[in-house]
C-alpha cells in the first residue's frame, strides 16, 4: 500500500477522466454528453474514494507530511515534484474530491450546452485543486494555483450568465495579478534560501526586513483569492455569472485556497511579518465581517446575497488564522471547510430554484414552502448553518474562531461577534422572502420540488454538516497536531525575535 | 602547397547550398505543370531541410573551426541550427497548402528559403565579422524577396520594399559599426577580439571609439531581432507579407538573429560586458511594454502576433542581460544564455503552432485574418480552438504550459544576477500581455458567429499544430527534453 504514489493517483485521476472522455465520447449528440456526463462522475467519485482511503491511513498523531512522494523535476532550477500532505491540507484534499462528484451531479440536467467539454473543464479544475492542496514544492503550488484560472475562466465564460465575458476577464486578470507578485516572492525566496521546497523554507529563517515584503506579495495573491476586503469586488461578479456548479467550486474550494495559503506559507515561513501585519489582517477581516454582512442584506440577487456573505464568513477565517492560538487556527480551518460545505449547498438550492424558474432575483419568488416543502427544510437546515446555529458545522468554526480572537484582543472578538448577528439578519430575511410568505406569482403555481437526484446530491452535505455539527471531533483530531506544531513554531520564532505576544 | 582544410564541421551548410543549386535545375528544366513542380521542388526542399538537421547533429556538435577561423561549431551552434533548420523546414511544408489556393506556383520560394536557412546556418557558425556579415546578407536578400513573392498583391510588395529599405539601413549600420570595432580592435575575429579586450581592460579600458562601433553592431542586430526601438518594421511586414512568409519570418530568423547577438555579445565583446550590458537592459525592457501595451489595440491577427513577438524578445534579452552581468560569476551569466535558449525553444514551437492556426483561418477558400473572424471557432472546429487556446494560455505565461517556464527560467535567471527590477518588469508586463492573449481566446470560446470559417485544414498544418499543441502542453511532463539540450548549448560558450 505505502509504495503506491496516492497523492498523485488522486491528483492525476481526473486526468486519465478527461482522457477517456476524449477517446470514448465523439460529438455533442444527447447521448455522447450523457456518457460524457458518466465518466466524469465515476472518475470523480473514485478520485473520492481513493481518498477517503488515504484519510482512512492518514495518521493524526504527528505533524509531519505524510504520503509523501518526492522526485527530480526541473533540476536546472531546483524544482522538484514533492507531494506530501499534514493534517491543514488533509481535509481539504477531502473537501475538493467531495464537491467535484457533486458538482458534476448537478449539473446532470442544468448543461445541455457543450457538455463534455464541461465535463473536461471540471475535470481538470479537480487536478488543479488536489494538486495545489497536495504540493510540497513552491514552484508546484504555484503552477496548480494558478493552473485553476485556466478551467474557472472557460467555465465562467462559455457556461456563465448575461454578464459573464467581464466576470470572466474581472476574476482572471485580478487573480493573476495577484499571483505573478507571489511568483516574484517565491523567486526571491529561492534566491535567499536556494530551494523550493516547501518544509526546507518553513524551517528557514529569514531576514526580518525581507519577510515584510515577501509577506505583503503573499498577501497580494490570497487576499485576492480570499478574498479579503477591498479586494473582493471580482467574487460577487464571478458568482452571480458563474453556472451552478461553478459557484459551488468557487465557494466550496477556490476561496480555501487564500486561506490554506495563509497557513502554509505566510504564518510559518514569514512568522515576524505575520506577527507585525496581524493587526492589518484583523481590520480588514472586521470591515468584511461588517461591511459586507450589511451589503449582503440589500442584495437583489439571490448568488450575489450568498456571495457576499462568503466574504463575510472568509473574514472569520482570517481572524481565526492570525491569532496564533490553536483554537483560533483550528478555527478558521474548520470554517473554512464547515463554509466550503454549506456555502456550496447554498449555490445548489439557489441552483435547484433557477433550473426551474430561470432567474434569481430574490423578488421573483415567495411562499415555496407551499409547493416544495422538502426543498423549504433542506434550504433551512443550510440557512441556520449559515448562520452558525448550534448542532451545525457553522457553529463549531465560528466559535472556535471566537474563542481564539478573545484570548488575544476583545475587541476584535467582539467586533467580529456582531458578524454573526448580521449573519442571521441578512439569511433570515433572505429565507422568510423566498421560501414564506403566500405563494402569489403566476410562475410558480406549477413548480415542483425536488426530484430523487437533486435530493441525492443534497444528502451527503447534509449529513456532513449535521456530524460536524454534533461531534466535530474526528475532523478537529486530523488537524489538531499539525495546527498545535504551526502555532508552537510561531511562537518560538517571535519569541527568538524578541516580540511580545498578548496571549503568552 | 596549400592544404585543403577540413571541411567537416562545414558539411551541412555545403550540402544545402549544393542542394540549392539543385533544386533551381529541377525548377527550371522539369517538365510539368507549373504546380506540380513547385510542389516537387518544395517537397524536396523540406526533404533536404530535415536531411541536413540530421548532418548537423552528425557533424557539427563537435567543438570545430574551418575556413580560417571564420566558421565555427560547438554544441551552442548545433542547438541553434536544429532549431533553425525544423522551424524553416515546418513552416515550408504549412505553406505548400496557401500557395496552392492563391494560385501563385513560384518553385523560386522554397529555393529562397532554403538560401534564408542556409545564411542563417552561416550567422550562427559566423566567428568574424566578415563571416557574419555575409550570413546575415545572405539571409536577409531572400527574405526581402520572400516578402513579395505574391508580386501582384500590393501588400506582400509594400511589405517587401519596406523590409528591404529598413533592413539595408540597418545592415549599413553594423556594417558601419563594423568596421569601427576594426578599426580600433585590429582584427575582424571574434576570439581575437576577446583576447585583445580582455587584455586591454586592465590597462586603460576601452576606446570611445570602439564603445561606438559596439553600439552601431548592436542596433543592427536589435534591427534583426525586432527589439524596441529597431522595430518599426515589425507589425508592417508581418501583415503584409504572405501568411506563410510571415511564419517563416516569426521562426527560424529570430532564432538566427538572437543567436548571433549571443555569440557576438558573449563571444566577441563579453570582456566589455559592463559597456553592453545597460543597453541590452533598456531594449529588453522597452521591447516587454511596447509588446504588451501595443497589442491590445490590434485587430489583425497577424500585426497582433508581430507586438507579441516583439514582447517576446524583450523577455529573452533578459537572458543576454544575465549573461552581460560579469560581476555575478560564469555560472550566472551561463544560467542567463541557458534561459534565454529555453525561452526561444518554447517560443518557436508556440509561434510555429499559432501559425498553423493562423494558416488555417479560411472563409469560403479565402485567408481572413482578422481576430474577429476567429468567433466561434469552438463549436466549428474545437480541435483548432483548443490547440491556439493552448498557444495563447501558454505566450500568456499560464502554468502548467510550456510558455510558463520559459518566463520562469528567464525571471529565475534575472534574479540569480541580481537583475530584481528587470524581473519585476517582465512579471508586470507579462500581465498586461495576457489580456490581449485571452481577449482571443475569449474571442473563440465565447462569442458567437453566423459565419464561422471553413472546417477543411491541410493535412500538414494540421499536423504541425497537433505536434505544437502537445509539445507545449506535455512539456511538464518531461522538460528535459528541452532544458538539457539548452544547459549543454550554454555551457559550450562558456567553456573556453
Amino acid at each position: 500500500m505505502s509504495n503506491i504514489p496516492l497523492l498523485s493517483v488522486i491528483t492525476f485521476l481526473p486526468l486519465v477522466g478527461v482522457a477517456l472522455i476524449l477517446l470514448l465520447v465523439r460529438g455533442d449528440v444527447k447521448d455522447d454528453s450523457k456518457s460524457a456526463k458518466q465518466i466524469a462522475l465515476l472518475t470523480t467519485v473514485a478520485t473520492f474514494l481513493i481518498s477517503l482511503g488515504i484519510w482512512t491511513g492518514f495518521d493524526n498523531s504527528t505533524a509531519d507530511f505524510q504520503f509523501v512522494e518526492k522526485a527530480e523535476w526541473l533540476p536546472g532550477v531546483g524544482v522538484n515534484y514533492h507531494m506530501g500532505i499534514d493534517g491543514i491540507s488533509m481535509l481539504f484534499v477531502l473537501l475538493s474530491t467531495l464537491l467535484t462528484p457533486i458538482c458534476i451531479l448537478s449539473a446532470w440536467e442544468a448543461v445541455t450546452k457543450r457538455a463534455k467539454e464541461y465535463m473536461i473543464s471540471f475535470l481538470i479544475l479537480e487536478t488543479m485543486m488536489i494538486g495545489m492542496f497536495c504540493a510540497l514544492d513552491m514552484m508546484l503550488f504555484y503552477i496548480f494555483f494558478e493552473g485553476v484560472l485556466i478551467p474557472m475562466f472557460i467555465i465562467i465564460g462559455v457556461w456563465g450568465g448575461q454578464n459573464r465575458i467581464y466576470a470572466a476577464f474581472k476574476l482572471f486578470l485580478y487573480t493573476l495579478l495577484g499571483s505573478v507578485l507571489m511568483l516574484v516572492a517565491m523567486m526571491a525566496m529561492y534566491w535567499e534560501a536556494g530551494s523550493f521546497d516547501i518544509p526546507t523554507l518553513m524551517a528557514y529563517n529569514f531576514p526580518a526586513q525581507m519577510q515584510t515584503w515577501i509577506w505583503l506579495a503573499f498577501f497580494a495573491s490570497f487576499a485576492v483569492k480570499v478574498p479579503m476586503w477591498p479586494v473582493h469586488t471580482w467574487l460577487p461578479d464571478a458568482h452571480v455569472q458563474a453556472p451552478t456548479a461553478g459557484s459551488v467550486i468557487l465557494a466550496g474550494v477556490l476561496l480555501k485556497m487564500g486561506g490554506y495559503g495563509f497557513l502554509r506559507f505566510s504564518i510559518p515561513m514569514m512568522p515576524l511579518a505575520s506577527a507585525d501585519f496581524t493587526p492589518l489582517i484583523y481590520t480588514l477581516s472586521i470591515i468584511a465581517v461588517i461591511y459586507t454582512s450589511l451589503v449582503a442584506l440589500v442584495q437583489e440577487d439571490m448568488k450575489k446575497l450568498i456571495a457576499y456573505s462568503s466574504i463575510a464568513h472568509m473574514g472569520f477565517v482570517t481572524i481565526g488564522s492570525f491569532t496564533g492560538t490553536v483554537q483560533g487556527v483550528e478555527g478558521g480551518i474548520f470554517t473554512m471547510l464547515s463554509h466550503g460545505i454549506v456555502s456550496a449547498a447554498l449555490f445548489l438550492i439557489v441552483g435547484v430554484i433557477y433550473d426551474r424558474i430561470h432567474t434569481r432575483e430574490i423578488s421573483a419568488y415567495g411562499g415555496l414552502v407551499d409547493r416544495m416543502p422538502k426543498y423549504a427544510l433542506i434550504f433551512m437546515l443550510f440557512m441556520m448553518a449559515s448562520v452558525g446555529l448550534p448542532g451545525t458545522s457553522g457553529f463549531v468554526g465560528e466559535v472556535l474562531v471566537l474563542v481564539g480572537v478573545f484570548q488575544v484582543d476583545q475587541w476584535v472578538a467582539a467586533l467580529a461577534a456582531t458578524g454573526a448577528i448580521l449573519g442571521a439578519a441578512y439569511s433570515l430575511y433572505l429565507y422568510r422572502r423566498i421560501v414564506f410568505g403566500t405563494l402569489t406569482k403566476e410562475s410558480l403555481k406549477a413548480i415542483l420540488d425536488m426530484n430523487r437526484r437533486e435530493v441525492l446530491v443534497f444528502a451527503p452535505l447534509i449529513i456532513l454538516t449535521i456530524y460536524a455539527g454534533v461531534y466535530p471531533q474526528p475532523f478537529l483530531d486530523v488537524m489538531h497536531a499539525s495546527v498545535e506544531n504551526l502555532v508552537n513554531n510561531y511562537h518560538a520564532a517571535l519569541d527568538a525575535a524578541g516580540v511580545q505576544v498578548a496571549t503568552q | 602547397m596549400s592544404e585543403l582544410p577540413n571541411l567537416t564541421p562545414a558539411l551541412p551548410e555545403i550540402f544545402m547550398a549544393a542542394v540549392a543549386m539543385a533544386l533551381l535545375m529541377v525548377g527550371v528544366f522539369m517538365k510539368a505543370e507549373a504546380k506540380t513542380v513547385t510542389r516537387t521542388v518544395s517537397y524536396l526542399a523540406t526533404g533536404a531541410m530535415i536531411l541536413a538537421l540530421l548532418l548537423v547533429t552528425t557533424f557539427s556538435t563537435q567543438a570545430g573551426t574551418t575556413f580560417n577561423g571564420l566558421f565555427i561549431t560547438g554544441t551552442f551552434s548545433a542547438f541553434a541550427k536544429v532549431l533553425i533548420l525544423g522551424a524553416s523546414a515546418l513552416t515550408l511544408l504549412m505553406s505548400r497548402d496557401f500557395f496552392d489556393r492563391v494560385n501563385v506556383s513560384r518553385f523560386e520560394y522554397p529555393i529562397l528559403a532554403i538560401l534564408a536557412t542556409l545564411g542563417m546556418m552561416m550567422m550562427v557558425s559566423a566567428n568574424d565579422l566578415i563571416a557574419l556579415y555575409m550570413g546575415l546578407e545572405l539571409q536577409s536578400l531572400s527574405l526581402y524577396v520572400m516578402a513579395s513573392i505574391m508580386r501582384n498583391d500590393l501588400r506582400s510588395t509594400e511589405s517587401g520594399l519596406k523590409y528591404f529599405v529598413l533592413g539595408a539601413l540597418a545592415s549599413g549600420m553594423l556594417l558601419y559599426g563594423s568596421s569601427l570595432v576594426y578599426g580600433f580592435a585590429g582584427t575582424t575575429n571574434f576570439e581575437v577580439m576577446a583576447d585583445i579586450f580582455a587584455n586591454q581592460h586592465g590597462v586603460h579600458g576601452p576606446s570611445t571609439g570602439l564603445i561606438f562601433g559596439i553600439v552601431f553592431v548592436m542596433v543592427g542586430l536589435a534591427f534583426k531581432v525586432s527589439a524596441v526601438p529597431f522595430h518599426m518594421w515589425t507589425p508592417d511586414v508581418y501583415e503584409g507579407a504572405p501568411t506563410p512568409v510571415t511564419a517563416f519570418f516569426a521562426a527560424a530568423p529570430k532564432v538566427a538573429a538572437l543567436s548571433l547577438f549571443i555569440s557576438v555579445m558573449v563571444g566577441a565583446f563579453g570582456e566589455l560586458a559592463g559597456q553592453w550590458q545597460q543597453i541590452i537592459i533598456f531594449v529588453s525592457v522597452a521591447s516587454m511594454a511596447l509588446g504588451a501595451f501595443a497589442a491590445v489595440a490590434q485587430t489583425n491577427i497577424k500585426r497582433l502576433m508581430a507586438y507579441s513577438s516583439i514582447g517576446n524578445v524583450g523577455y529573452m534579452l533578459i537572458g543576454l542581460a544575465v549573461a552581460g552581468s560579469v560581476a555575478s560569476g560564469a555560472e550566472t551569466q551561463q544560467s542567463g544564455i541557458e534561459s534565454m535558449l529555453v525561452y526561444l525553444t518554447i517560443y518557436v514551437i508556440m509561434t510555429l503552432g499559432t501559425f498553423g492556426c493562423i494558416l488555417a483561418m479560411k472563409r469560403n477558400g479565402q485567408n481572413v485574418e482578422n481576430i474577429s473572424d476567429l468567433a466561434g471557432l469552438s463549436k466549428s472546429n474545437p480541435l483548432m480552438a483548443a490547440a491556439l487556446a493552448i498557444f495563447m494560455f501558454s505566450m500568456a505565461g499560464i502554468p502548467p504550459l510550456a510558455g510558463f517556464f520559459g518566463k520562469l527560467y528567464v525571471f529565475l535567471a534575472a534574479l540569480e544576477a541580481g537583475l530584481v527590477t528587470l524581473a519585476v518588469l517582465g512579471v508586470l508586463t507579462s500581465v498586461v500581455g495576457c489580456f490581449y492573449y485571452i481577449r482571443l481566446i475569449k474571442i473563440m470560446y465565447f462569442d458567437d458567429t453566423e459565419e464561422a470559417l471553413d472546417r477543411k485544414v491541410g493535412t500538414e498544418i494540421n499536423m504541425v499544430v497537433a505536434a505544437a499543441a502537445i509539445v507545449i502542453l506535455a512539456f511538464f511532463i518531461y522538460p528535459s527534453l528541452i532544458t538539457d539540450g539548452a544547459a549543454a548549448a550554454a555551457a559550450s560558450l562558456f567553456a573556453g
